[in-house]
């Protein structure tokens, strides 16, 4: 017997180790929580129509300034979706925003001043929303500059998909980022509110992108795409285009860092480590559509978008300096099949 | 003679009724059992949508849970009600409120005219079924299940392992062989009064009401002691995915049912409005008695099931990150390393592109940078030559380098100068073919023009680096194509090795080389390596080089491309 000692000592400190980490996590989604309870006074209702939200609707929460020429294409995509109501919190719009938003019907909207960096980039108050208001629905979380498309999404809306990962047994649904761009400088094209931005946003890099596995957590950090092939300098710097934009929502989650990874860990189990596919969606991402090269000079300025903004100056005028982000390998954009055929999305076993 | 439709309902009770109409306004007539869970508002609103069809009618209702005797007594006091209330109906067919019909009723009572004494069931014996979830088969039929399966799961578990452990059995009434099959049938009225008046019945029913999902085995067993032509197969459309829920059908799956020919199609989900309006809408019955054929079904969910469970090998993406060794193919395709080729044959890469149809790179991992055939700076997928971002991540580098080229295969340069981190990737992944020549580092370094101890230290720490490579290539663990040769051994005669790669690469387009690729001047190496010796370092890789005598092909003369024959 005394062989067996070794192995079950080792064990039992493997235990150990992942009782501590667990604890770890634990006491740390306490914290975001607490410090989204605190941020609620930061919001002052707007608009609240939340007494429209029936059971099993689906939800949507985003957190956002001066977006008045993406609203109008995003409101109508996510409502075509099926998106019941959406919980908007304004930070302190200078253009048309707020007003567009009070006029939904199916918007609740909140203000605040307060600064974006200081509130984990806007997490705790749609933390704080999805406390209040989440609990139980099938919520996503979302930038304005997202637009979500899934296996199939142009003939089943999104109830047709949470009811099947419910019956999969699945808390979270991936959608990593994706960039697209223009051919062509990027403020030579034109965009105005409502137009499809694809029809100008209509490439994309295929295959650039990298994936590691993040202990403790489990959750996978990709990172890649034409922002580190152009825009950056240090691959390390690379955007995280790992996200988790739809989750079946209860009051103690959140979400870590934007919506790249979430707590408790269980929810960023949203790939296969066995070989197979799980399901997954995409993020089509409309950063670069013409106003960016004016706003980036905007965002330079108030430095609330990076942890470490110094870093960042240098991807800023590489944007003020309005480059061509198309090459010859770019690919253009096409359905969703076309996007799972080149393996950035997957039906994972939903036919 | 019509054919009766028993439906259980329990959700979506509008689509249910909307089903239930069409099917009696074709004369046939239905018998509705209602979960006694559904609250009786929504009982009474179904009762009152569909009044007005005489042929409809609701059975005692029973609180039914999912694996559990309470379906088969449902579907008993339905089907019980079907055969005393409708005379005439002569088959009676079992469908759920989530259940579509793709042809019109009057195919189906065509059908079935044609085959009066057939019970239309799924059953197999517990020993052939290759589908049944969670591993019990027979076990369904001997042990005892006072624990829900999908509510108390452990407990489940560990009361199966414990009669297991002590070895409890059940007795199988005497004359009963355990079957499975769908819950989903179609049986003739003969059959079923049988099965239902049978005087063994409350033997058989109280033995059922402990077995563990009986809905798939109850009139799958009694069906083998009273039909007289049993075809072995549902006549709903009805498919499981691997973990034995059933799949959904939504409107872009119109084209595939409605080619399908199968008569009942579930589930369907309840908002699929196309499809229920597709269906549902008057159609004269087609006078071709076509079969049903759902293999094109069956085909597409397989590959499905497929691509869930195995995955795609070699990719690696948001939702497939397989951990090591799970990767079912660590790449998506074959390729091929060229190590120390380039470096004792001038312009080999382009020597090498003209043998074999495939892509041939340069230094993909070199330190200065990423050299794409042709000098390109871009590649598949937007890759590029930078080795900041290939250093970032090279495995992934290699992995999106080979998954962007699918279709055509990957050849590329390598030598101990370059980023040696996917040396152990390589070598375990079998779509890899290694081709090795040890010591022809040592070639550029006899060329370059750097003070002799520079060039010493160097030759030292490449020496070191091969010599790590060469042992994880000749570990137990590889899984690639492999072939190794020193340097000395491969300029002797060079054709017969390469001859070998080339076959190897393009199996289909074998030829026999003719040109050989021209070899770099050598002329004093032996004298450079005896230096390197003199300085005390050891030149090991080469292969036997004696001073003086400088290497050279066997024929021909040296620097020149010679012709085999």
């Amino acid at each position: 017997m005394k062989t067996m000692d070794g192995p079950r000592d080792l064990r039992a400190v493997l235990k150990m180790r992942d009782l501590r980490a667990a604890l770890k996590m634990r006491r740390r989604r306490q914290r975001l929580l607490w410090r989204a309870l605190r941020a609620r006074h930061a919001l002052h209702p707007v608009a609240d129509r939340t007494a429209a939200i029936a059971p099993g609707d689906i939800l949507a929460f985003a957190c956002l300034r001066n977006e008045a020429v993406r609203l109008p294409h995003f409101l109508a995509h996510y409502r075509r979706l099926g998106v019941r109501h959406f919980l908007v919190v304004d930070n302190d719009s200078t253009d048309t925003t707020r007003a567009l938003l009070a006029d939904q019907p199916d918007v609740s909207l909140w203000h605040t001043a307060a600064g974006y960096k200081a509130a984990r980039f806007g997490l705790d108050w749609t933390t704080w929303l999805q406390i209040r208001h989440g609990h139980g629905h099938w919520c996503l979380t979302l930038d304005a500059d997202e637009i979500l498309i899934y296996p199939y999404w142009e003939t089943r809306p999104l109830p047709a998909l949470t009811e099947w990962l419910d019956a999969e047994g699945r808390p979270s649904f991936a959608a990593m980022m994706l960039d697209l761009y223009p051919r062509g400088p990027l403020e030579a094209q034109t965009y105005s509110p409502g137009d499809d931005p694809f029809a100008v946003l209509s490439w994309y890099d295929a295959g650039n992108y990298t994936i590691v596995r993040r202990a403790p957590m489990d959750n996978l950090w990709i990172q890649g795409g034409v922002r580190s092939r152009v825009l950056l300098d240090a691959p390390r710097r690379g955007p995280t285009l790992t996200k988790l934009p739809l989750v079946r929502w209860n009051r103690r989650f959140v979400y870590v860092n934007s919506a790249h990874a979430a707590l408790p860990p269980r929810l960023n189990r949203v790939y296969d480590d066995q070989g197979g596919e799980a399901p997954s969606g995409l993020l089509l991402h409309t950063k670069f559509l013409p106003q960016i090269v004016q706003r980036s000079a905007e965002e330079k300025a108030r430095r609330q978008h990076f942890a470490d903004a110094d870093a960042f100056a240098a991807y800023y005028d590489r944007l003020i300096a309005s480059p061509d982000l198309w090459c010859p390998a770019s690919t253009r954009l096409g359905g969703w099949r076309s996007l799972e055929a080149r393996g950035l999305m997957s039906r994972g076993g939903w036919i | 003679m019509p054919v009766g439709f028993v439906m259980m309902c329990h959700t979506a009770l509008d689509r249910a009724a909307q089903v239930a109409r069409y099917w009696a306004q074709s004369d046939a007539p239905v018998v509705i059992h209602v979960d006694a869970r559904v609250p009786r508002a929504a009982f009474r609103q179904l009762q009152d949508d569909l009044a007005d069809l005489g042929n409809v009618s609701f059975c005692r209702r029973f609180k039914c849970d999912w694996g559990t005797w309470s379906l088969v007594a449902a579907a008993q006091a339905g089907a019980e009600k079907m055969l005393e209330r409708h005379p005439e109906v002569s088959h009676v067919f079992l469908a759920s409120g989530a259940c579509l019909p793709l042809r019109p009723v009057a195919e189906l009572n065509a059908y079935l005219d044609r085959r009066p004494w057939t019970d239309f069931i799924e059953s197999v014996t517990t020993a052939d079924v290759g589908w049944t979830v969670g591993g019990l088969d027979i076990e369904r039929f001997t042990l005892h299940f006072p624990f829900s399966w999908k509510k108390r799961r452990k407990l489940f578990d560990r009361y199966v392992n414990l009669q297991r452990r002590l070895g409890l059995r059940r007795h199988i009434p005497d004359g009963l062989v355990p079957h499975l099959g769908s819950q989903w049938w179609c049986l003739t009225r003969a059959t079923l009064s049988a099965i239902l008046t049978d005087p063994d019945r409350p033997v058989h029913d109280r033995y059922f009401r402990r077995v563990w999902i009986p809905d798939e085995s109850y009139f799958q067993t009694l069906v083998r002691l009273y039909g007289t032509s049993i075809e072995s197969r549902s006549l709903t459309l009805s498919k499981f995915d691997y973990q034995g829920k059933p799949h959904v059908f939504y409107d872009d799956h119109l084209q595939l049912l409605r080619r399908s020919d199968c008569f009942v199609a579930r589930k369907i989900w309840p908002q699929a409005d196309r499809l229920y309006k597709t269906f549902l809408a008057p159609r004269a019955p087609s006078l071709a008695h076509t079969e049903p054929d759902p293999t094109k079904i069956d085909r597409l969910f397989s590959k499905a099931v497929e691509r869930r469970l195995k995955g795609r090998a070699g990719l690696y993406m948001q939702s497939r990150f397989p951990r090591k060794d799970r990767e079912n193919g660590k790449t998506c395709a074959q390729y091929s390393i060229f190590h120390g080729f380039a470096d004792i044959f001038e312009n080999f890469d382009s020597w090498l592109s003209k043998q074999v149809t495939a892509r041939v790179h340069g230094h993909i991992f070199g330190p200065e940078r990423v050299e794409f055939a042709g000098g390109e700076t871009l590649y598949n997928g937007c890759l590029t030559d930078s080795v900041a971002l290939r250093d970032y991540n090279p495995r992934a580098f290699l992995t999106n380098m080979i998954w962007n080229a699918r279709g055509e295969r990957q050849c590329f340069m390598f030598s101990p100068r370059d980023n040696q981190e996917c040396n152990w990737f390589t070598a375990t992944d079998p779509n890899a073919q290694i081709s090795v020549i040890t010591g022809a580092w040592a070639v550029p370094l006899f060329h370059s023009a750097r003070p002799f101890h520079e060039v010493r230290r160097e030759a030292a720490r490449l020496q070191k680096v091969e010599q790590a490579h060469l042992d994880i290539l000749r570990s137990m663990y590889v899984k690639a194509r492999v072939r190794i040769w020193t340097m000395a051994d491969f300029i002797e005669n060079p054709m017969e090795p390469l001859q070998t790669i080339i076959d190897e690469l393009s199996p289909r387009t074998a030829r026999r080389l003719t040109e050989a690729p021209r070899l770099v001047d050598l002329t004093g190496f032996g004298q450079f390596l005896q230096n390197l010796k003199n300085q005390g370092m050891q030149p090991r890789l080469m292969g036997d080089f004696p001073m003086g005598e400088d290497p050279r092909p066997a024929t021909g003369r040296r620097g020149r491309p010679y012709l085999v024959r």
